[in-house]
C-alpha cells in the first residue's frame, strides 16, 4: 500500500503508523459527559468501504495525515494534512464537526464551561 | 546415450555431458536438462515415496506443479528438502536425494502402510490418536506420545540442522509494465509494451523464455515455435528499457500493484562468485501488470493413477520436444479433450509407439479421429481406464466402456501393456496471482475451468491465463495487453502472426474422475498429500461439505504444490457427491506464495542481531572503565562499574553508598529530550501535563506528570523553561518515542491552532547527573561563568555556564534524593565534560555509578519509573495526586476519576522491608496468609527491589491492593516460581529521607 504524503510524495505503508478512525471528536475539554468521553476514547468506526483515518508519517515528515482508505480494497481516495482538515472525498463518511481549535486556557476557566452536546451516532 | 533420449531436437546441448549424483549413484545428463529429464533419460522411473502410504511415485508433470518427484538438494552439510525434480537444473557435481523412504527408495519398510490403507483415510490421525477420557494418556497426551512415531513415518523431506551459509538479497524495482510469464503471450506483451517506450520487466519461472513455444511443436510465422521464441527473447534482451528476469517466480500480488518475486540466481550453478546471492527477492511496483501465466494441465482421477509412468500428457510432450527425453517406449493417452491428442502426435513423431488412445467421449471430432489414426493407435472411444498394473513402474492399463451421461463404467475390461500413460483432464488457467489481487474466480462451463476474475487491480491478462488456449490468440492478446498497458490503443506493429498447429478445441468433457463400481486400488486426487477420491467422499459423509472444511479435513491442496493439479478434480468429486455444480461448491481463494519461497530470501540481510545500537557520547569511557553494560531499549547503559571480585550486589551497594556519603556521577544522556517551542508552548504544556507550566519562571524546571486520555498515568519527567517561548521536556528513556508521538498527535489533530513546534533532541544533548552531599563542591571546582551556590542555583533552578570551555546547562534536580545536578552539554562535548567532572570530583572521591545503583537510590526514595507507571496505575495509585491541577483541564482530567479508577481495592504504591534478611525478587506476589507452594490470594506484586545501603536491609517497592491502609502491617512474599517465601513489612514508599531535606539542602 502506498500513501501519497503531501510533503514526501508516495511512500510505502511501512513508513507510516496507523492512528485510527478519524471520525471521532474530542469532547469539550471541560465536558463532564462521561458518555461522550467514553465514545471518543473507546468507540471506533469499522466500515467495510471508504473510511476516514489518521496516519502518522513516522518514517518521514512526521505529519499526521487524514486519509480516506477503502478497507476492502486498500484503495486510497484522499490524503491531506490532518492539520488542514480538508473535507473528505465524495463517498466517504462525512467528518463530524472538528474539535475546537483551542482548549480554553487555564486562566480563562474560572467560570463553568458549557457542556457539549452528545456527539453520538458513530456506531 | 541411452535409448530413452531422442536422436535430435530439444534445447539440451548434446555435446556437454554433466554428471551428478542421485541417491548416492552417479548419473549423466546433458546441459539444459532438469534433474527430472536427466533421470528419465537414464531410465529412472521411481523418484520418491508418497507422504502417507509410502507408495512408489514417479515424475507426474514437467513444471512447477510437480506433486510427486520431490527431492532434497545437498550443498555441503546444508539440506534443502522438497524441491521438485522438474525445477532443478543439473550442474556438474549436483547431489540430490529421494525422500520419505527407509532404508532405500526401492525397498521401503513403511510401504507396509499401503496394506492398512483402508484405515489411513482422512482424519485417521485425529480419530485414532484421540486419547482415552481418563488415565495417564488422557486427552491429547496419547497423541503427544504417538506423534513422534507418526512424524517419522509420514512426511516429506527433512530439513538439515546446519546453518545456511548462502547469501540472500532483497531488492526493490519499479516499472511501467510487469509481464508475468514469458510464453508466447508474455513475449508478445513485453515486446509491445517495450516498443511503446515503457520500462518493462519480464519475469519467467524457467531458465529459458518461450513457455509452450519450446515444446508445442507448432510453427509460428514459418519458423519452429521454439526458434520464434528464441528470436523474440533475443530481441527483448537487446532493448534498453526491458529487464528480463529468467528463473524468477512472481509469487505474490499485493495491494497497489505491488508484486513479490523470487529470482533463483545461484541454484543452477556449481559454484557462485563471491558476493552473489543464491536467491534474490524482488518487490516490484508496477504501474500495470500483464498476467501471462499460462495454464496447468490437470489429471483425471482413476484407480491406480499414481503408478510411476502415469503422467500429464503435456509433460510427456514437453520432455520429448524440449529435452529430447522419451518417457516410455510404448505409451497410451487417456483424455477427455481434443487438445491432448497433440501430445500423442508428438510422441509418435518422436518415435514412440502409441498403443492406445482412450477417450471418455462418445462423439469425437474429426481432428481427434484423424490424429488417432495418424498415431496408429487403437482408439477406445467412450471408454475409460479403470485400473493400472505394475509395482514400482507402470506395466499396463485396464480399459472399460464408459457412459458419459451416467458417469459409469460397464462391460468387458481389456488390458493393454504399456510403460507410460499420458493423462489429460483439460487445462486450468494459472490465475493464482489474479485471485491474490483480490477477486473471485469465475467458473466457465465450456472450458470446465475457473477463469480469472475481473481485475480488482490494474492488471490485464493474456493467453492461456484467459482461457485462450490457441497460440495465435495468445500472441494477439499479448500484443494487445502489452500495448494497452503502455497506453496505446493498439500495438505499434500489429503483425498478425500465423501459427501452424494441431488445431484442437481445448474444451474437455466434464469428466474428472472415473469411479468404477467395486473398484480396487486407490484413486489419488492430491498426490503430494496422498488424498484419494474416497477421502473426499468420506469428508462429505462426515459432514465436511464446505470447500474450506473439505480442504482442512482431508488436507487436499495443502501440500507444497498447493493443489495445482488437485484443486479442480477435488472440487469436481465433491460437486458430484453433493449433486451440485462446481461453481456452487466454490473454490478456495489463492494465497501467496504461488510456489514455496526460501525464508532466507525474505529475511535477506535481516538476520542475527538486527537491531540498531544507541550509544551515549560517554559509551567508550564506560566500557573502558570495565562497566558491565545492559540494554535499555536500544540504548546500552552501564549496569555496574564492578571491581575485581565484586558481586553485582556488592558493586551497586558500594556505588549507591558513595552517592549518599560523598558524590557520584551517572550518564543520563539516554533520557528522552523534546524541544517544545513557540508562543503557545506554555499553554500546550498545560494541556499535556497534569500540573501548570505556563506559570513556570524562565530558568526554572518543574516535575511533570502526563496522563493518557483515559486517565491512566502515562509518563513523568522534568521540563525546563529556557526562555519565554522555549521549553526543554525530558521523558523517561523508554517512553521518549511514545511521548513524542503523543505530542505530535495533539498538535496535528486536536489543537492545530496552537503555535507550537516539537522536536526530538535526545541525541543532541549529552547528560551527566552528579549527586551526593559533595556534588556542589565538584561543580564549584569546574564550572565557570555561573554560580552554583544555593542562592544562585536553588532546587529546580537552571544556570548556564561552561566546563573547561564547553557550554553547559545545569539544572538542580534529584532522582537519587541527594543534592544533585543534571549537567547537559552538546553531545559532541559529552566526553569532554564528563572527563572534567571526573577530574574535578577526584579530590571528593567521585564514583561513577550504574543503573543498579540508580535503581537502589530511587527505590529507597520511592520515586516511580516505568515499573510503576505500567499503563494500569493512576496518579492516585502512585500518590502523585498532588500534581493534579484543579485550575485547568488537561489530557485525562475528565476521565481520571471514573468509577473504576477511584474504586477501593486498587493497587497502590507502597514500600516493603524484608523481615528475614533475604533478597526479594521483582515480580514476586504478596499475600496476607502464607501457604508455601500455593500461589493464590495475591494482594499485589513487587515492582522493584534492592539491597538498601541507607536502610541496611533488603527493600522493595510494590503495588498492593489498598496499600496505603496496610502500612505497618505484615505480609508475605509468595514466589513459587523461584521458591521464595518470607515475611515483609508494608511501609510508606518514602523509605528514606521522606522530608527531602537532603536534596533541598
Amino acid at each position: 500500500m502506498l500513501i501519497s504524503c503531501p510533503y514526501c510524495g508516495p511512500r510505502d505503508v511501512a513508513e507510516f503508523i496507523y492512528q485510527g478512525d478519524a471520525n471521532r471528536v474530542r469532547p469539550n475539554p471541560m465536558s463532564q459527559d462521561i458518555g461522550a468521553w467514553n465514545e471518543y476514547i473507546y468507540d471506533r468506526l469499522n466500515i467495510a468501504g471508504d473510511q476516514n483515518e489518521f496516519w502518522l508519517h513516522s518514517g518521514g515528515c512526521r505529519s499526521h495525515l487524514f486519509v480516506v482508505r477503502n478497507t476492502l480494497t486498500h484503495k486510497i481516495s484522499h490524503v491531506s494534512l490532518a492539520r488542514d482538515r480538508l473535507a473528505p472525498a465524495a463517498g466517504a463518511a462525512p467528518l463530524k464537526a472538528a474539535a475546537p481549535a483551542r482548549m480554553p486556557a487555564a486562566k480563562r476557566v474560572a467560570k463553568p464551561a458549557p457542556k457539549t452536546a452528545k456527539s453520538r451516532g458513530a456506531k | 546415450m541411452t535409448g530413452r533420449r531422442t536422436v535430435s531436437g530439444g534445447r539440451i546441448d548434446r555435446r556437454r555431458q554433466i554428471s551428478f549424483i542421485f541417491d548416492g549413484k552417479s548419473y549423466s545428463g546433458l546441459a539444459g536438462d532438469t534433474l527430472a529429464s536427466a533421470l528419465l533419460a537414464s531410465g529412472v522411473k521411481l523418484f520418491g515415496r508418497s507422504f502417507k502410504y509410502h507408495r512408489p511415485r514417479g515424475v507426474f508433470s514437467a513444471g512447477v506443479d510437480e506433486p510427486n518427484a520431490l527431492v532434497t538438494i545437498l550443498r555441503g552439510a546444508v539440506r534443502e528438502p522438497n524441491i521438485p525434480a522438474t525445477q532443478v537444473e543439473i550442474f556438474e557435481g549436483l547431489i540430490a536425494e529421494s525422500q520419505n523412504r527407509f532404508p532405500s527408495l526401492a525397498f521401503d519398510v513403511h510401504a507396509v502402510n499401503q496394506l492398512g490403507g483402508k484405515l489411513l483415510g482422512a482424519g485417521f490421525y485425529y480419530k485414532t490418536f484421540m486419547g482415552p477420557v481418563i488415565g495417564p494418556l488422557k486427552g491429547t497426551r496419547f497423541w503427544m506420545f504417538c506423534e513422534h512415531f507418526i512424524r517419522r513415518s509420514a512426511g516429506l523431506g527433512s530439513a538439515g540442522r546446519e546453518p545456511d551459509k548462502a547469501r540472500y538479497e532483497r531488492i526493490n524495482a519499479f516499472c511501467d509494465v510487469l509481464v508475468v510469464g514469458a510464453g508466447p503471450a508474455g513475449l508478445a506483451a513485453a515486446r509491445a509494451a517495450a516498443e511503446a517506450g515503457d520500462r518493462v520487466i519480464l519475469a519467467e519461472i524457467d531458465p529459458v523464455l518461450g513457455g509452450s513455444a519450446k515444446w508445442s511443436g507448432e510453427t509460428i510465422d514459418g519458423a519452429p515455435a521454439s526458434d520464434w521464441a528464441a528470436e523474440q527473447a533475443g530481441a527483448l534482451s537487446d532493448l534498453p528499457n526491458v529487464r528480463v528476469l529468467p528463473r524468477t517466480t512472481v509469487w505474490g500480488y499485493y495491494d497497489g500493484n505491488t508484486l513479490a518475486a523470487i529470482e533463483r540466481v545461484g541454484d543452477h550453478k556449481a559454484a557462485q562468485p563471491p558476493g552473489e546471492p543464491r536467491h534474490r527477492n524482488w518487490t516490484i511496483r508496477a504501474r500495470k501488470v500483464v498476467l501471462a501465466t499460462g495454464a496447468l494441465e490437470r489429471p483425471i482421477v482413476f484407480p491406480g493413477n499414481d503408478r510411476p509412468g502415469v503422467m500429464l500428457a503435456s509433460a510427456a510432450q514437453r520432455f520429448a520436444v524440449e529435452f529430447g527425453v522419451l518417457v516410455g517406449s510404448e505409451v497410451a493417452l487417456f483424455t477427455n479433450n481434443d487438445a491432448a491428442y497433440a501430445a500423442a502426435l508428438a510422441m509418435k513423431q518422436a518415435g514412440v509407439t502409441v498403443a492406445a488412445i482412450i477417450d471418455v467421449r462418445p462423439d469425437l471430432s474429426d481432428d481427434a479421429t484423424t490424429a488417432a489414426r495418424q498415431c496408429g493407435a487403437r482408439h477406445f472411444v467412450a471408454s475409460a481406464i479403470v485400473g493400472t498394473d505394475g509395482g514400482k513402474k507402470l506395466k499396463g492399463i485396464r480399459i472399460q466402456p464408459f457412459n458419459l451421461a451416467t458417469n459409469a463404467t460397464s462391460g468387458d475390461v481389456q488390458t493393454i501393456a504399456i510403460d507410460a500413460l499420458l493423462v489429460s483432464g483439460g487445462w486450468s488457467p494459472a490465475m493464482h496471482l489474479a485471485s491474490q489481487a483480490g477477486a473471485k474466480a469465475q467458473w466457465d462451463d465450456h472450458l470446465q475451468a475457473f477463469l480469472p476474475p475481473r481485475p480488482a487491480q490494474d492488471w490485464a491478462g493474456a493467453g492461456a491465463f484467459n482461457g485462450s488456449f490457441s497460440t495465435a490468440t495468445a500472441i494477439a492478446e499479448g500484443m494487445l495487453a502489452g500495448a494497452e498497458a503502455a497506453g496505446a490503443k493498439r500495438a505499434r506493429n500489429p503483425k498478425a502472426v500465423s501459427v501452424d498447429t494441431f488445431a484442437a478445441d481445448a474444451a474437455p468433457a466434464p469428466v474428472l474422475e472415473i469411479h468404477p463400481a467395486g473398484a480396487k486400488g486407490k484413486a489419488f486426487v492430491d498426490f503430494q498429500h496422498d488424498v484419494t477420491a474416497d477421502d473426499v467422499r468420506l469428508a462429505r459423509t462426515e459432514g465436511f461439505v464446505s470447500v474450506e472444511h473439505l480442504k482442512r479435513y482431508t488436507t487436499l491442496g495443502m501440500a507444497t504444490d498447493q493443489g495445482k493439479s488437485s484443486n479442480v478434480p477435488g472440487l469436481a468429486i465433491m460437486a458430484a457427491e453433493l449433486g451440485k455444480a462446481i461453481p456452487e461448491v466454490g473454490t478456495t481463494r489463492f494465497r501467496p506464495p504461488y510456489t514455496p519461497v526460501s525464508a532466507g530470501s525474505l529475511a535477506a540481510e535481516r538476520y542475527g542481531d538486527i537491531f540498531p545500537d544507541r550509544l551515549t557520547p560517554m559509551h567508550d569511557w564506560h566500557v573502558a572503565q570495565g562497566a558491565e553494560m545492559m540494554p535499555a531499549g536500544l540504548w546500552h547503559r552501564p549496569r555496574i562499574y564492578g571491581q575485581p571480585g565484586e558481586t553485582i550486589e556488592q558493586a551497586y551497594v558500594r556505588e549507591a553508598r558513595a552517592v549518599r556519603e560523598g558524590v557520584g556521577i551517572v550518564d543520563v544522556s539516554t533520557l528522552g529530550k523534546i524541544a517544545v517551542q513557540g508562543p503557545d508552548a506554555g499553554e500546550f504544556l498545560d494541556h499535556v501535563y497534569t500540573n501548570l507550566f505556563s506559570t513556570l519562571p524562565i530558568g526554572k524546571a518543574r516535575y511533570g506528570l502526563m496522563l493518557r486520555e483515559e486517565g491512566i498515568a502515562f509518563d513523568d519527567g522534568t521540563t525546563w523553561r529556557l526562555s519565554e517561548n522555549e521549553f526543554l521536556m525530558t521523558t523517561t528513556t523508554a517512553n521518549a518515542g511514545k511521548v513524542m508521538q503523543h505530542l505530535e498527535y495533539y498538535l496535528d489533530v486536536i489543537w492545530p491552532g496552537l503555535r507550537v513546534h516539537v522536536t526530538s533532541v535526545t541525541d543532541q544533548w549529552g547528560g551527566a547527573a552528579i549527586g551526593g552531599p559533595k556534588s556542589r563542591d565538584v561543580l564549584a571546582a569546574c564550572v565557570t561563568g555561573a554560580k552554583v551556590d544555593n542562592e544562585s542555583l536553588p532546587f529546580m533552578g537552571i544556570v548556564k555556564g561552561e566546563i573547561e570551555g564547553a557550554p553547559v546547562m545545569i539544572c538542580r534536580l534529584s532522582f537519587s534524593g541527594e543534592r544533585a545536578y543534571e549537567v547537559y552539554c552538546g553531545a559532541g562535548h559529552g566526553q569532554h565534560v564528563w572527563d572534567a567532572l571526573m577530574r574535578a570530583g577526584k579530590p571528593f572521591g567521585i564514583v561513577a555509578y550504574g543503573m543498579e545503583a540508580l535503581g537502589a537510590l530511587r527505590i529507597e526514595k520511592g520515586h516511580v519509573t516505568g515499573a510503576e507507571i505500567d499503563g494500569r496505575t493512576t496518579a492516585h495509585d502512585l500518590h502523585l495526586d498532588w500534581m493534579l491541577s484543579k485550575k485547568k483541564p488537561y489530557i485525562g482530567s475528565q476521565t481520571k476519576d471514573r468509577e473504576g479508577l477511584i474504586a477501593e481495592g486498587r493497587l497502590q504504591l507502597v514500600g516493603l522491608l524484608s523481615l528475614d534478611n533475604q533478597a526479594l525478587n521483582g515480580g514476586a506476589h504478596v499475600v496476607e496468609q502464607l501457604t508455601e507452594g500455593e500461589p493464590r490470594n495475591s494482594i499485589g506484586h513487587l515492582t522493584a527491589c534492592c539491597y538498601s545501603p541507607a536502610l541496611n536491609r533488603y527493600v522493595a517497592l510494590a503495588l498492593i491492593k489498598d496499600g496505603s491502609s496496610r502500612i505497618g502491617r505484615r505480609a508475605y512474599i509468595s514466589d513459587p516460581l523461584r521458591d521464595r517465601y518470607g515475611p515483609v513489612e508494608i511501609v510508606s514508599h518514602h523509605m528514606f529521607d521522606p522530608e527531602g531535606t537532603r536534596m533541598h539542602g
